[in-house]
């Protein structure tokens, strides 16, 4: 039986978590193999429902990558997208699917390091938690 | 407008739980505006719905619509094709949209998402509170806009009660005193004075839900 090899949807700000997935890619670091990266112009744009549906449809874990606080451009975006991770966790908390599963790490344009460390953790905790039990 | 809020998700798991084929429908009007019932609602309880029974090994189709105002049998009805394909409903509109459903489809079940709550405000984002209980003799001319039935723990027609303290109620101390409230107002208004006029005791057998459920009839509308 292959190892399971977790699949992570990470959710980037054009403002900082895409260019900071550049930034990880320009320097060769090491990232986790299934990853798929969607990028947003805000992560004040990621809805409840694209947290959940990532699960549903695949993921086994999902980061969101968004800017730090007070550093929106948009202003709240980041903390929007803060208040509907834990709407989405309190949906997973009443389906019995582990909260830990979705997260957020806020970060810089030049965070290529950080981005590849959450990604590297990340993939390692999904690891341990084992498949997404909830995926269609 | 009419509030609500959705239903624990185990009680919803276990109306679920015979079936493999639903159609969730939640409703365009009120119970959008109070993000218990809209479309977005819709689409997340079904997505929460499908993940929930594949944790537990089964699978559930899960048709999703959101008619304008599931209260209208005219919205409602558009749901007819809809509901032929599936073995059960479960309604995020309020209690009345509900109704108008198991009203028009006698064959299919029909179960409630969510709780609907009270008739109030926005007070402010995520934030609604209970304004009108609908008695049906509104006196809120007398009471500069606020309505003591609603918003006065004991519906008191003549307050304050005693238990004013300090502009909060004595029943439920976070709340504000519903006569406290009047008072102020009526000050801002220049209106003291209807503080002193008696407002009579209600018939409440005849104007309220108390004599059964009512019913407003108007001839020139019918068709």
């Amino acid at each position: 039986m292959p190892a399971f090899d977790p699949k992570i949807v990470a959710f980037c700000c054009d403002q900082s978590g895409y260019p900071a997935a550049d930034m990880a890619g320009s320097l060769e670091l090491k990232l986790p193999r299934n990853v798929e990266i969607v990028r947003v112009p805000c992560a004040g744009r990621i809805e409840t429902l694209y947290l959940l549906k990532a699960l549903e449809r695949g993921a086994d874990g999902v980061l969101i990558f968004a800017c730090y606080e007070q550093n929106c451009q948009f202003l709240r975006g980041n903390l929007r997208a803060k208040g509907r991770l834990s709407y989405a966790h309190r949906i997973l908390e009443k389906i019995g699917i582990e909260k830990e599963r979705i997260e957020i790490c806020h970060l810089a344009t030049n965070c290529g390091h950080k981005m590849a460390e959450a990604l590297q953790r990340k993939s390692e905790q999904l690891k341990k938690l084992g498949p997404n039990p909830a995926k269609i | 407008m009419i509030k609500a809020e959705q239903k624990p998700m185990d009680e919803i798991l276990r109306y679920l739980s015979p079936y493999d084929r639903i159609l969730l429908s939640g409703c365009g009007a009120c119970v959008t505006v109070c993000h218990a019932g809209g479309e977005k609602e819709v689409e997340l309880l079904a997505s929460a719905l499908k993940m929930a029974f594949r944790k537990s090994g089964k699978s559930l189709e899960v048709l999703e619509a959101t008619p304008a105002r599931q209260c209208e049998p005219e919205f409602a009805s558009e749901l007819s094709e809809t509901i032929e394909k599936v073995e059960a409903v479960i309604s995020i509109a309020c209690g009345v949209g509900v109704q108008t459903l198991a009203r028009h489809f006698p064959k299919t079940p029909v179960f409630p998402g969510v709780n609907t709550t009270f008739l109030g405000e926005t007070v402010t984002h995520g934030v609604w509170e209970e304004r009108c209980q609908a008695c049906g003799n509104c006196i809120l001319e007398r009471t500069g806009g606020i309505c003591p039935v609603a918003r006065c723990a004991k519906q008191l027609f003549n307050g304050p009660c005693g238990g004013s303290s300090k502009g909060k109620c004595e029943i439920k101390r976070e709340a504000d005193c519903a006569w406290q409230l009047i008072y102020d107002r009526l000050k801002g208004l220049g209106q003291l004075y209807r503080m002193e006029e008696i407002i009579p005791a209600r018939r409440w057998g005849v104007e309220s839900r108390d004599s059964g459920p009512r019913r407003i009839v108007r001839e020139d509308l019918k068709v």
